[in-house]
Formats: structure tokens, sequence, C-alpha cells
């Protein structure tokens, strides 16, 4: 018989990484508690060549000092690591390929990275695994890409280790639930030590160390737009698409993207919307961050939920004293929960609207453009069909119906369909064009040897394209030529646009496919920034009765 | 004329005169990613469009937006100035609509 196998050699890793801890810092370990000073030789025992690291690089909140001690690993100690974090923000997630600290990269979105990854990747110094969504990358945690040693960041810790996260919960509970239940090492740094934390938003027993740093953790104010800068032609398009689908289809559970287009739908629903009468039957319930856009509209009664993925810089207090409408603690400050929420608006919610740098004439719709590997974020678990939902609502049937109807067989067997907007001027500033007839996502999946194009929205998915030339409903096409033409004939004056069939899009029209302003009943020109229920930061500060505090770069006054 | 700006004239036959005495219309303003619309009363039954331009190499693209217009209004003795600061074509579509609509 053969000697019986080890079954807790995880268990003996991460004894033997405390162990190494605890040696190499000697009296500068207190309890759980780590001297900042003390951060990079924390790490270097910590740490093993070849580890999954989770470094929290969240779409807002960032462990930065964390970070800031991984790049002064020594690289002889540490390295060829496995970052799997769902956002790369900082130059410091980069850092770590130049040097050698890490070499292979699983993450989600790299916005403000984008271009130094790309570049990164074709000099052969960082290898992709793939790039995901967030609900993806998160149940990949708890799969395949569980991380050995998770780096996360809270506001707050008392002396045994609990941690308060604030209102910016977002990625935290997955990341150290993954990790803290497969032996795996928690390392949080912590913008102070207090006696006792508002609320427990994870248990001390799931924290190894806690690293007071010498300053509160960077956050970025992701989404807040300057209502000011919110133009007529926006204004035009938010009256189509609260006229043409959140009236026509009922629209009472709902996600945003986060640009401008999006926010002048929410400045127009006290006002605009109200004037349609609307109020109570559109909009009440929202998977959404705290968006100061929507301070009127929450304000005239409106809105009744709204559950966040993160937080939003100056929120904090309005957010308190509006706890019916927020997820709140019994403390009072928000939490938010990224996974929960990214899950809430894929099977909860009847229509996500968002913008798209590129869409092809089948509707498939990408981010990437040559020379940036973006990534994906949120965007395509709001922006697709949940193919697992079953209970019903009003939008869903009709979206379903309209897709069904005239077919047999399995793609005619009754269900509903998730309502998959994109919304976009024909051009963006500098006169590119938003309607191609071939993604650059091709290219970039050639240049980059990706498996796929990286699409961050499949025109399967997408069932209205809007423009300010109108509104398509691809629900209602019945062959690839009737929703070529369909969104032809809302791509306005770009190539595309015009390479349309005059006489089919006319027909289309005639079917309700294509809907101009006019169809809507809609006057160009009514469209005014007048209809703005904010029309500055100012106007929103007002609105919330002075508890919105926008951050300095907001403030012109 | 500024330098770097592109000018570009078209002209097409009119339906529609313009009443006698008509007052010159102006709407919108030259700034970034805007442009201002000048409608003035001009001599025989054509319309003229006479376009100034930051940007560009946008030829085509100008010529059917203002062929649109003018199958939407089809003005005679008519004389349309544009001064154009990176407008995109769904702004100037909208700016020659409220000209227009400032029409007797």
């Amino acid at each position: 018989m053969n000697a019986p196998l080890p079954w807790n050699r995880r268990a003996q890793r991460r004894e033997a990484r405390l162990a190494r801890v605890t040696s190499a810092l000697g009296t500068a370990l207190r309890g759980k508690q780590v001297d900042a000073t003390q951060a990079v030789a924390l790490l270097e025992a910590a740490l093993e060549p070849g580890d999954r690291v989770c470094l929290e690089g969240n779409n807002q909140k960032q462990a930065d000092f964390l970070a800031d001690a991984l790049v002064q690993v020594d690289p002889a100690r540490v390295h060829d690591l496995h970052m799997v974090q769902s956002v790369l923000s900082l130059p410091q997630h980069l850092d770590v390929f130049e040097s050698g600290i890490a070499s292979k990269l699983d993450f989600s979105f790299s916005g403000p990275q984008s271009q130094r990854l790309a570049r990164l990747v074709s000099q052969g110094r960082l290898q992709i695994g793939a790039i995901h969504t967030y609900l993806e990358l998160f149940s990949r945690y708890f799969v395949d890409l569980t991380p050995q040693v998770a780096l996360v960041a809270a506001q707050a810790a008392d002396r045994e280790g609990n941690l308060y996260t604030g209102p910016n919960t977002e990625d935290t509970p997955a990341i150290v639930e993954a990790t803290a239940f497969s032996g795996g090492l928690v390392i949080a740094q912590v913008n102070e030590i207090v006696d006792r934390v508002p609320r427990v938003d994870i248990p001390a027993g799931w924290v190894d160390y806690v690293v007071p740093a010498p300053k509160p953790h960077w956050i970025e104010p992701l989404f807040t737009r300057d209502p000011a800068q919110i133009s007529e032609v926006q204004v035009l398009m938010a009256m189509m698409a609260i006229k043409g689908i959140y009236a026509a289809y009922g629209v009472q559970r709902l996600n945003h993207g986060i640009g401008f287009d999006t926010a002048a739908i929410e400045l127009l629903l006290p006002t605009y919307a109200e004037s349609l009468g609307l109020k109570g039957k559109i909009c009440q319930h929202w998977a959404l961050n705290p968006h100061p856009a929507l301070i009127p509209a929450i304000e005239a009664g409106w809105v009744e939920s709204i559950h966040s993925f993160g937080s939003e810089l100056g929120m904090e207090d309005y957010i308190r004293a509006r706890s019916d409408v927020f997820f709140t603690g019994p403390d009072g400050s928000m939490r938010s929960n990224r996974a929960f929420c990214q899950a809430a608006g894929h099977y909860a919610c009847d229509l996500f609207i968002g913008s798209t740098l590129q869409m092809d004439l089948a509707g498939n719709s990408s981010t990437a453009t040559l020379g940036r590997i973006a990534g994906f974020g949120g965007a395509p678990n709001m922006g697709a069909d949940a193919r697992g939902r079953r209970h019903a609502s009003d939008a869903w049937l009709k979206a379903g119906q309209q897709a069904r109807t005239g077919r047999g067989g399995a793609s005619g067997t009754p269900r509903g369909q998730k309502l998959v907007v994109q919304i976009v001027e024909t051009f963006r500033e500098h006169m590119q064009p938003a309607f191609v007839e071939k993604l650059d996502a091709w290219t970039l999946a050639e240049q980059a040897g990706m498996p796929l194009p990286p699409i961050m929205i499949y025109g399967e998915d997408v069932t209205h394209v809007l423009t300010e030339e109108g509104l398509a409903n691809l629900l209602l096409c019945r062959s690839d030529e009737e929703r070529e033409q369909a969104i032809r004939g809302v791509a306005g004056y770009t190539a595309v646009g015009l390479a349309r069939d005059r006489r089919m899009v006319e027909n289309l029209r005639d079917r309700g496919v294509i809907q101009r302003p006019a169809d809507l009943g809609i006057d160009p020109r009514d469209a005014s920034r007048n209809l703005l229920a904010a029309r500055s930061m100012r106007d929103l500060v007002r609105a919330s009765g002075g508890l919105y505090r926008p951050p300095a770069r907001f403030r012109n006054w | 004329m500024q330098a770097g700006m592109e000018s570009l004239s078209f002209t097409l036959p009119g339906r529609k005169p313009l009443p006698a005495g008509f007052a010159t219309v102006l709407v919108g303003v030259v700034a970034s990613g805007n442009l201002e619309v000048m409608v003035e009363l001009a001599t025989g039954s054509d319309c003229t469009f006479e376009v100034a331009t930051s940007a560009r190499g946008f030829g085509s693209i100008w010529e059917a937006v203002v062929r649109d217009f003018h199958d939407r209004h089809g003005l005679a003795g008519a004389r349309v100035s544009i001064n154009d600061m990176g407008a995109t074509p769904a702004v100037v579509s909208l700016r020659l609509d409220q000209a227009a609509a400032g029409l007797p």
C-alpha cells in the first residue's frame, strides 16, 4: 500500500508563508499589524515566484500603497508572478512587468494603461491569459485563477483585523473570499486603525496582515459628468431613448453606461419624461453607481432603489441622507459590491444602454482601437441577454415577442429578451465615424495573437441602435440584410450611412424598424439644454440640498 | 478667411422664394464643435451655400448635408453662409433646421 497522499499541501504552504513573515518582520509585526516601513519586507517574505496575485486594482478604489511596495520587491526573490486583477489603472500595475516581478496577466479593464499594455504585449514582456468581464474574472477566482496572495484596500481596520471598506467595497469581498478559503494570504492596506469599525465588511478571520498606509488609498471619481458639457444632440438622443424605448417597453429596471448620453437621459427624467406622464411608469429600479446626474430624478421621487458596483466621491453624505434609495448599512454608509451588482445588472435588469467607439454592420461593437488593449469592464455583463433568466416582466416579454414572432422551432419558442441599446452619435469628436465596415478589434486580435477579436457587445445581443438620425429596432429585423440596412439607415453621413439602400431603408421605416425623431413625435429643434434638470455642477449641488460635495476638479465656483 | 480654413460652395435650384422684405436670420455661434448659420436674401431663384470650415477634407459630407437640407426646405433666392468650427454633421443639420424655422 502506498503512503497516504498529503491532502493539505495548501495549508502547509500557507503555514510556511506565515512562518517566513514572522521571522522576517520580528518585532515589526504586532498581531496582524505591520508597520508601513516593512511593507516591502512583508511582500518579499509572503510571496513565492510564480504566485497568482490579486493586487486590488478596481474600477475606482486602488490598493496603491501595496502596489508601490510590490514594485520595490527584489526580482531575484519574487518574479514571474501571475497577476489576476480586474482593473489596470495605476502605472505600478504595469511597472511590475517591466522589472520581471510579474510576467502573466488576466484582467478585465485597462482604460488609462491601455496603450502601455499594448506596447508591453508587443515587446513580449507580458503575456495575457485572457481579457474578461468583471463577473467572469471573479468567477475564475473560484475555479482556475484563485489568488495565492491578495493585496486589498480598506478604509479602516480594528486591532483584530476586521475591515471596514466604506462605501467603495467594490471587488474586495469577491477577492478575499476566494483567497481566504483556498489557503491564500490576505494583506490589507488601510487608511486608519480604529478601536471599533463602523461595521464589519470583511471579518478578521479572513485577513492575515493589516498595513496602515501613510495616505488614504486612491479613488477615481469615474461617474461624475458635468451637465455643462451635455450637448443639444445628446438631449435629442435622450428624448428619443425616453419616448422610443423606455416608454414603449415600460422599462422599470435598468443600468446606464457612464457617458454624457446617458447622463442626459438621467437629467431629462424630472422634466421631459415627467411632461410625458411617465413618472412611476419607468426607471424605478437601478443597478447603477451613485451618479450625481441622477440627483434631480431622485429628489423628484422617480427612483425606488439603486444598488451600486462602487460609490462615487462626494456622494457619501447624500447617500447617507437618502437611505431609502441606496443600500446602506446600520452605520449609515453605503455598501457597494461589484460582483453582486454585476449579477443584478445581468439577471434583474430589463435594459442596458451605453455608448461605444465603433460598431460594424452586424451590430458588433468595440472600444478597442489600434494600439490600445482596453478590455471590457462590466459592459458585456450588462449588455448581454441573460440566457439563464426565467422571471418575466413586461419589457422583457415584449422584446422577446418582437424578436420571435413568426419564427418556428427552437428560435420561435416563447421567451423574453433583455433590451440592449447602443446610443452613439454618428461621428465622435474629430469626425471619427462610429460606424465602420470592419472593427479595429479584428486587426488588434491579429497583432496580439488573440483567439477572438475583443468585441465588447455582440451584435446578436444588441436590440436597438440609437443615433441622432433615428432609432433602429433590430428585434424586428428578419435577415442579416435587413439588419445591415437598419444600421446603415441610422448611421447618418458616415461612409456606412451614405452607402445605404435608400428604398430598403424607407421600407424599414414604413415597418417601424427605423423611427426618425418625427416618427416619435419629436422635433429636433425642441432639443434644448433648457430641458436638463441641472445644467451645471452647481445645479446638482443645489438639487441635493448641499449634500453632494463634488471633488475640487469639478468645482468652478 | 483664416489660414487653414477650407471654403466650399454649392448652388442648388430653389422651389420656395423667400418673401420680399425678408430680414436676415442668424443662428448658432462660432465656437469649438459649433457653427454659425446666416440666411440672407439673394437675387435669382437658386439657393447658394457658402461654407467656411476649420475641418478640411470633408467636402462630400458637406455636400450630402446641404443637399438633404435643401430637399427639406428648397429655399429660392437665398444665400446660406456657414462659419464652422468642426461641428459634427448632426449639429450642422440641427442649426440649418433652426435657421429655416426662423423664416417667415
